[in-house]
């Protein structure tokens, strides 16, 4: 028996439906299990006071900063670095064995497990180069480990951007780097923001790849030669050896709360960027 | 004889081995406005597209046979001065994503003009293509929000800012409704007091109505050149006729 074409467009429907739901519901869920768990000892001393006996007590002044410094550095070692790959791949070069390779590598730097990262950059960073445990060991594992984002999400950007617009520019005798900057790269910003958005949102959480490099003092580093920690490995470490499971929920609270606070400030750039060029 | 601002002697075009232009002698007068008619693929784009170097952007073209503009050869020009001397118009509007503004001031940009003289020269290419009190409070609004024929106007004007003295227009009409396009070809007729015009089109009233000198193109070849009323109304080949009288096309 054939079944009614409609009933069936209205089941999908509603399936999808809950999907979409299902998915927005386990974030929900999530948030709030960390909110209700961290809450009662999050505060602004919390935010802004230094850990003491091994952050038992106190706050999480050193690791925010932690964080803020290893994403930051991380996003200007890996920005330009990336960029730049995705401008050659797209607008300097044709398909070629050599784009192929490259891509290959970019899709393949991805797909290797953070835990690598981390024991190549102690291997390299800290020892071979003798930086030690430190921020700089830190920012430049995890400017590798955020390259391939950039680059993808550069390249398809970029890619988007009509070529009309290439092909007009031309015509006004604009060079090919004239084009690129003032046309291509202002026209695939969001998409490049969006890349840029992502690796902050990775470097953010990252634990594994931090440990191994920027090693986990609770000081707040000084130079770019000082170990540190962030929240992420601040938490894992709370956790991970029963120092308090109440102050590793709150560390939790702060580090999902500005994730969120990165992810709400990009897209509403974003549809700041797109609004004034559409 | 009239001066030839654009001029071809012997001009061969492969695409590959795809033999586009066939031994093309053609000339554009100066001050005058020149038509382009033939049907899809004769090769009137790739013609006009010859003398700003467009063909360069395409890959595997290959060119033969000289190419003049104000008679001098095609590759004694510097791209960019060459660019800013022959102007080009699209056949759909393409005004980049940003402000009225900054697509007025790109061309500028890009030739190093001084910032203090952007207005004037802003306000004259506006007025120039009849955009100017329409758009002269929205210079900040976004390019893409205007319509279609203001477009238009605003990509002729954004060609104007660069001070050429040829303009090629390829199609510029095609993506427009009967009505813009007869302001279009108004403006047509005012700017060739003071600029040189090739226009490739596939509207042979129009081509009538706004040329005064027409070039039939048919599978790569110049089949016919000469004042547009002799080839609307007496034309020498049959090819031509048949062309202009709706037989083929």
């Amino acid at each position: 028996m054939r079944v009614n074409p409609r009933f069936t467009d209205a089941l999908v429907r509603h399936f999808l439906n809950l999907q979409a739901y299902f998915t927005v519901g386990l974030l929900v869920v999530i948030v709030f299990i960390i909110f209700i768990k961290g809450i009662s000892n999050c505060s602004l001393s919390f935010m802004l006071t230094y850990p003491e006996d091994m952050g038992r007590h106190g706050g999480i002044f050193p690791a925010i900063m932690g964080t803020v410094f290893l994403a930051a550095l991380s996003i200007v070692f890996a920005t330009p670095l990336g960029l730049g790959t995705a401008i050659y791949l797209t607008e300097y070069t044709r398909e070629s064995r050599l784009t192929t390779i490259i891509r290959f590598g970019v899709e393949s730097l991805a797909g290797i497990p953070s835990i690598i990262y981390g024991l190549f950059g102690f291997i390299f960073f800290v020892i071979k180069l003798g930086m030690g445990w430190s921020l700089l060991s830190g920012a430049l594992t995890m400017t590798i480990m955020i390259l391939p984002t950039i680059i993808r999400t550069s390249e398809e950007a970029i890619k988007a951007v009509p070529r009309n617009l290439r092909i007009v520019s031309h015509s006004l005798g604009a060079t090919k780097w004239e084009t690129t900057v003032k046309v291509v790269l202002p026209s695939a910003a969001p998409g490049i923001l969006t890349g840029i958005m992502l690796s902050i949102g990775r470097a953010v959480g990252e634990t594994a790849a931090v440990i191994f490099t920027m090693g986990s003092s609770l000081r707040l580093p000084a130079s770019l030669m000082d170990s540190g920690r962030t929240m992420a490995v601040h938490f894992y470490i709370l956790a991970r050896e029963g120092i308090s499971m109440e102050k590793a929920y709150a560390t939790a609270l702060v580090l999902v709360v500005s994730i969120l606070a990165i992810n709400i400030l990009a897209y509403y750039t974003m549809n700041r960027v797109i609004a004034k060029y559409s | 004889m009239m001066d030839c601002a654009l001029k071809t002697e012997k001009l061969n075009l492969f695409y590959g081995t795809f033999h586009g232009l066939k031994n093309v002698d053609f000339c554009v007068y100066r001050n005058a406005i020149t038509s382009l008619i033939g049907p899809s693929g004769c090769g009137k784009s790739t013609l006009l597209r010859c003398f700003n170097r467009m063909n360069d952007i395409i890959d595997d073209v290959s060119v033969n046979g000289s190419v003049l503009v104000n008679n001098r050869p095609l590759e004694e020009i510097d791209i960019i001065e060459l660019r800013k001397k022959v102007g080009m118009v699209f056949q759909r509007p393409n005004p980049f994503p940003f402000s009225v503004r900054e697509n007025l001031v790109y061309g500028l940009k890009v030739h190093g003009y001084k910032r203090s003289d952007y207005d004037d020269i802003m306000e004259r290419c506006l007025r120039a293509v009849g955009l100017w009190d329409d758009i002269k409070d929205k210079m900040n609004t976004p390019a893409l929000s205007l319509s279609e024929e203001m477009k238009q106007r605003l990509c002729v004007a954004r060609v104007l800012t660069v001070e050429p003295e040829i303009i090629l227009l390829d199609e510029p009409c095609s993506a427009l409704d009967p009505i813009a396009t007869m302001k279009i070809e108004e403006l047509m007729i005012e700017l060739k007091r003071f600029y040189t015009i090739l226009i490739v089109t596939h509207n042979m009233q129009q081509a009538a109505r706004v040329s005064d000198y027409t070039g039939f193109m048919l599978l790569g070849d110049l089949i016919e050149f000469g004042e547009t009323p002799k080839i609307f109304t007496a034309p020498q080949d049959e090819r031509t006729d048949g062309y202009i009288t709706g037989r083929f096309g």
